[in-house]
């Protein structure tokens, strides 16, 4: 399979296998009710994947590397910690009596607005520096991580536990009402993403080559810095925080692409999120017999393949 | 006196270092040459006992450096890498005093800050003795890596490219000091050398590698000949003599 | 006005000493101290071993952050990210779950035991490592520590242990009384011998290939201070949990200030470690009084944001 569009049919058809696995295995009970719920469930993990695994491949793309992801740098701390203020600034009541939907943009702009202004003080002119960016990233993620937890110790326990059911909603627990409009936001975002796919190509090659050649760098950056954030900030809000998703995904469309194509990485990457989703819950649910766990397991996967391809490779 | 016995060394099935011997006795600066793969850090790296030989025996003062211990060796053999890349955040004054420790173990006597204080003089350092090695230039620190050799107060070192990143008028400076180190205190010195010219300018004798083998030996002279020079390097070199010294001149 | 500036450092330490001492729920009756036995109780029942494992603790982990950053010869290493803070986690894990009513000692060894696998583990990813970038260090001490982690989350959770192990590794001083914080003298003892073998710390720190020249014993050296290393650090996690950034950033100020000649700073990183550990529990127990704010939380935060400013302003540094 030279070709690697055949990789990518071959990808897709097995996407759709463990989607449909997922839907039709076992099912006991009420069928109606077992397989709404179940194609919620499947629905979400077709958004978070796309959005995990699109959002980490052009975030790569951009910093110029391929070890730090949007999660590793703190995005979804920063969303944490975002909650957590409203929550205790706010008060649940109050907020509550916002409708869902409101809640979901005021939760996602104040997110964009913070990250984009975290990344670009962080990224641009500063690309040069890699390692010294990766370390403020990281830390930027440990303080938002920080100083949520140290407003979390600060709050009425009601209030914490009422925070704590929606900061880790579970993957099998979908938030139904939101699945129409972080759908609409995930296909916008990566259809927009989707138009700047070559220039992506020449951005990889690092800002220098990429002005040289006439891309208009800092426009497209700063747009494509702008989708990002919005599809980590839907992917959180939908399920919680899940670090090393991403990393596993675009990781892996790197080795299966071979190819440097955004027009193959994204899909590849996509797919590949879709399939960890799915496919590790299928796996967790009916070989194991658990459920709620599978983000620990992707957090524990995800971890080791790195540990693992640093100790084969002996560098990255 | 160093004695190199059939000096062996294979990595990945190659031989990196092959069937190696020779004698150096006391005094005087021997310069290693070669092209680049030729062996030349490797073996420096072995006599240094930094790196363990496949086959071979290295004599130092008749002490066999595989059985002899560490500190007895750092009494008598320093050594400078190529790279010295010290993430730590140390004054030239404490990194010079590290060169005592194989004599005091940690604890500076009055004769050990003299020593310090006559190889900072030396390189002419002592202006700069308080400065962290991160606020000097490239040349400065240079010098400032060799004081520490120098201060380790031994018979022999072992300089691996001491002319890395140096300028001209710094290079010239670094060989001048190597030759009094040679000369005022009467150790051996052995380095290892890119520039032909500026081994022919100082050494007393050059040893030449290629492929692992020594494959030529002898006073400055000796190497400094067309004939032996290509078949070192491989390109064409002419010789011309320029104020009583032999110069290489392959650039064209 | 160099010579003084030890001094007054002390002098400031002292002073959150009594400070640490004074402050907290259920007043001292100070004036009755000299007349009625029982006015000292919640001095030495509470108060004394609280401040005093504030001090220990703060100063060992500083410490061993120092050494683990001069050992691996990168500035962003630290307990946490060197897998010995982690595994010692999972240890208490473990045994709280196989044997909930042992022995502090018990809990005390077995998360030494952890800490140390913990740290070998990281150094022989290390050593596989053929680019030791500084970039990639910390970072495989951040994914080793997210992957031990997540093995404890998963164990927890099956346990259902989660609310208990968060708990328990708070980096809380509170729970600190009489009875249970003797052991860090131990810890304090350990931190005393790195003390002694400062100048073969320096030297290793310039490298191996340094080292040897200089007829030191290299593999020795490391093995001695790495697992003093894992062993304060097994020790400090059962009795107080995590304190997040200490190690990290009390040895890059020192090291910032008056560089890395070991025996010379470690005496400021031991003032600085505990000056840092006590302002955070004192604030911690000031700012909600009567409630309580772990000295771990609180430090999260001041040692991310201390951590940036130096990150991001020194840029010739690291």
């Amino acid at each position: 399979m030279a070709d690697p569009r055949h990789r990518l049919i071959l990808l897709a058809a097995l996407a759709v296998l463990v989607c449909a696995l997922f839907l039709g295995v076992n099912l006991t009970g009420k069928l109606s009710y077992i397989l709404s719920y179940r194609a919620q469930v499947i629905a979400t993990m077709i958004l978070v994947g796309t959005a995990t695994g699109v959002s980490t491949v052009l975030f790569q793309t951009i910093t110029g590397n391929r070890i730090l992801t949007p999660s590793v740098m703190g995005a979804e701390a920063l969303f944490v910690l975002i909650q957590t203020s409203i929550i205790f600034f706010i008060g649940s009541a109050r907020w509550d009596s916002v409708p869902v939907v409101g809640r979901f943009a005021i939760e996602t702009s104040a997110m964009v607005v913070f990250a984009l202004t975290l990344y670009r003080w962080l990224l641009v002119g500063k690309s040069e520096d890699l390692y010294r960016l990766l370390l403020a990233g990281l830390v930027f993620g440990i303080l938002f991580r920080s100083a949520a937890e140290l407003l979390q110790r600060m709050m009425a326990p009601n209030e914490f536990n009422i925070l704590q059911g929606r900061l880790f909603a579970q993957l099998t627990l979908p938030e139904s009402r939101l699945l129409g409009i972080a759908g609409g936001l995930v296909a916008l975002c990566v259809a927009l993403l989707w138009r700047y796919r070559r220039d992506f190509d020449v951005i990889a090659l690092g800002r220098d080559v990429a002005i040289g050649l006439g891309v208009d760098y800092p426009r497209i950056v700063t747009r494509a810095l702008v989708l990002i954030t919005v599809l980590i900030s839907t992917s959180t809000a939908l399920i919680g925080p899940l670090t090393f998703l991403g990393f596993m995904t675009a990781t892996l469309a790197y080795q299966l692409a071979g190819s440097q194509r955004h027009a193959l990485l994204l899909p590849f990457s996509a797919l590949l999120g879709v399939i960890f989703l799915a496919g590790g819950q299928l796996v967790l649910e009916h070989l194991f017999a658990m459920t709620g766990t599978l983000s620990v397991v992707i957090e524990f996967t995800g971890g080791a393949l790195f540990l693992l391809m640093l100790l084969r490779k002996g560098r990255l | 006196m160093i004695d190199v016995r059939t000096l062996t060394k294979t990595y990945a099935g190659k031989r990196v270092v092959d069937d190696v011997s020779f004698h150096i006795p006391p005094g005087g600066v021997v310069s290693l040459i070669g092209p680049n793969g030729a062996g030349k850090s490797t073996l420096l790296s072995m006599m240094s006992r930094l790196l363990t030989m496949d086959s071979g025996q290295v004599l130092i003062d008749g002490l066999d450096i595989s059985r002899t211990d560490s500190p007895t060796l750092a009494r008598r053999l320093a050594v400078l890498r190529q790279e010295n890349h010290f993430v730590s955040r140390l004054t030239v004054r404490d990194l010079v005093s590290f060169g005592r420790y194989p004599h005091s173990r940690g604890r500076l006597g009055a004769d050990d800050l003299a020593k310090v204080q006559e190889a900072l003089e030396f390189l002419d350092l002592a202006d700069l003795s308080d400065r962290f090695l991160d606020q000097l230039s490239g040349g400065q620190r240079q010098r400032a890596y060799v004081a520490m050799v120098l201060c380790q107060d031994t018979d022999y070192l072992f300089l691996d490219e001491p002319l890395n990143n140096l300028d001209m008028r710094h290079a010239v400076a670094m060989m001048r000091l190597i030759r009094r180190i040679a000369d005022e205190f009467r150790r051996t010195v052995v380095l290892v050398i890119h520039d032909i010219n500026f081994a022919s300018a100082y050494s007393d004798r050059i040893l030449a590698m290629k492929d692992g083998r020594l494959v030529h030996d002898g006073p400055p002279d000796h190497i400094m000949t067309p004939g032996v020079l290509e078949d070192i390097f491989d390109i064409p070199v002419h010789v011309e003599q320029v104020r009583g010294q032999a110069v290489g001149v392959y650039y064209r | 006005m160099k010579a003084l500036a030890f001094p007054v450092a002390l002098l400031a330490v002292i002073g959150l000493v009594v400070a640490s001492l004074a402050t907290g729920a259920g007043a001292v009756p100070w004036g009755r101290l000299w007349s009625d036995p029982a006015a000292w109780d919640v001095l030495l029942i509470s108060r004394w071993p609280r401040t005093v494992a504030l001090v220990l603790a703060g100063m060992a982990v500083s410490v061993s952050g120092l050494i683990l950053q001069v050992l691996t010869r990168n500035r962003f290493v630290e307990p946490a990210t060197a897998g010995t803070v982690p595994a010692a986690s999972l240890g208490i894990l473990v045994i709280g779950i196989a044997w909930p009513a042992a022995p502090v000692v018990v809990k005390m060894l077995v998360a030494a035991g952890f800490s140390i696998a913990g740290l070998a583990l990281f150094l022989l990813i290390l050593r596989r490592l053929s680019l030791r970038s500084a970039l990639l260090i910390p970072l495989v001490g951040i994914m080793l520590g997210a992957v031990l982690g997540a093995i404890t989350t998963f164990v927890a959770v099956r346990y259902e242990m989660l609310q208990s192990l968060i708990a328990w590794l708070s980096g809380d001083f509170s729970v600190i009384l009489r009875g249970r914080y003797e052991v860090l003298w131990l810890v304090g003892l350990l931190t005393a011998m790195v003390y002694l073998i400062a100048n073969r710390l320096s030297i290793v720190g310039l490298g191996r290939d340094v080292a040897i020249t200089l007829g030191l014993n290299y593999r020795s050296t490391m093995l001695f201070a790495l697992m003093i290393v894992a062993m304060v650090n097994g020790v400090v996690t059962v009795v107080v949990g995590t304190l997040p950034f200490l190690g990290l950033i009390v040895p890059n100020l020192i090291s910032l200030m008056k560089g890395d000649h070991i025996r010379r700073t470690i005496p400021w990183v031991c003032l600085l470690g505990s000056g840092i550990t006590l302002l955070c529990d004192i604030a911690g127990r000031v700012i909600r009084a009567p409630y309580e704010i772990p000295a771990g939380a609180l430090l999260g935060v001041f040692g991310a944001v201390v951590f940036l400013l130096v990150l991001l302003r020194e840029p010739r540094h690291g």
